[in-house]
């Protein structure tokens, strides 16, 4: 353990380590893309136009706010057993500190390379920071920082979010 | 010499101003509106679809924007005012409380700061409020490439080039 710190050994040790590397499941679809300007309406012709998408990226190109989207794994396919989440390594500090509710409270967005229709992404998430039992107005708990950064098959960085995770126990209700 | 190029609006470096206002934009959410975000960003979560979930198990109101769609949201308002020329380099933004069916959200936008890179190219950074009922729900920060001519493109910039 780091003089000064309180933070369990095991969780200290997984500091600034790459774990979960993974490939998306599938490849950079057009569907999604579509699907998601579709749910804010979003009329920017970079996706809806061959003509503006060839002049301006040479072909198109996906949202680069749909970073995350390639990552995230089918509900359910053949052969899996147990459950699958995104972001799994905020999910293994809700576990190892017992917190049964967690929200994401701050991301940020890096983007480099474009992600082009057809892509293979991979992918793998680093733990940045952990913090001290905080209380919020939600409960108790604490917050961390995760990195997943992104790559495209040519191992061009596409991407890198970053997100802040409050887990906590709610406070129970005084009778 | 005729000009190829597609016809669309392009919004360039030399025409924006710290301190200058984007348009606003009102939204209606509905329950539509939150589900769809989800499943268009494949996050099957059950506080994003399932309002008893949402309510007995989380505490909350109802069901809610999740994270990537108010990120698309965010993209869509800014890449509105420039066009498809703007180029996202960053964003960050902090929920400060959720979004429901039944509020209207408002986004409204600043423009922080106006700057060209080492590279030449041209930068805005806008601050933009989610807000609803004057209430601010997110708050995020965006640096959007803009052509500083109308011969620069954004999306050409690698490497060196790219610095976001």
């Amino acid at each position: 353990m780091t003089p000064g710190s309180t933070l369990p050994a095991d969780v200290e040790a997984l500091l600034g380590v790459v774990q979960y590397e993974e490939v998306g499941e599938f490849p950079v679809e057009q569907g999604y893309v579509w699907t998601t300007c579709s749910s804010v309406e979003n009329g920017n012709p970079l996706y809806w136009d061959d003509a503006v998408a060839d002049e301006l990226t040479h072909g198109h190109i996906a949202p680069p706010t749909m970073l995350s989207v390639w990552f995230r794994r089918h509900r359910w396919a053949p052969g899996r057993t147990g459950e699958t989440l995104a972001l799994q390594a905020h999910f293994d500090l809700k576990a190892r500190f017992d917190l049964p509710e967690a929200v994401i409270t701050d991301n940020t967005m890096v983007f480099y390379e474009p992600v082009r229709i057809g892509d293979r992404l991979r992918t793998h998430q680093i733990l940045r920071s952990v913090s001290e039992e905080k209380r919020t107005r939600l409960g108790l708990g604490r917050f961390w920082v995760i990195d997943v950064e992104a790559f495209n098959q040519h191992d061009e960085r596409v991407g890198t979010d970053s997100y802040t995770g409050f887990g906590y126990r709610r406070d129970e209700v005084q009778a | 010499m005729t000009d190829t190029r597609a016809a669309y609006h392009r919004l360039l470096h030399g025409e924006v101003r710290e301190g200058d206002a984007l348009p606003t934009l009102t939204y209606d959410v509905t329950a539509t509106t939150v589900v769809l975000g989800a499943l268009a960003s494949r996050d099957w979560r059950p506080m994003h679809h399932d309002y008893d979930f949402a309510v007995h198990r989380n505490g909350l109101q109802d069901i809610f924007l999740n994270t990537p769609n108010q990120a698309a949201w965010f993209e869509r308002y800014v890449t509105d005012w420039t066009g498809p020329t703007g180029r996202l380099g960053r964003m960050q933004f902090r929920m400060r409380s959720s979004v429901f069916p039944g509020d209207e959200m408002h986004f409204d936008g600043t423009i922080e700061q106006v700057q060209v890179d080492d590279a030449g190219c041209g930068w805005a950074r806008v601050l933009v409020q989610l807000t609803v009922g004057g209430e601010t729900r997110s708050d995020c920060t965006v640096r959007v490439a803009l052509p500083v001519s109308p011969d620069d493109n954004p999306w050409d910039r690698t490497g060196d080039q790219w610095q976001p």
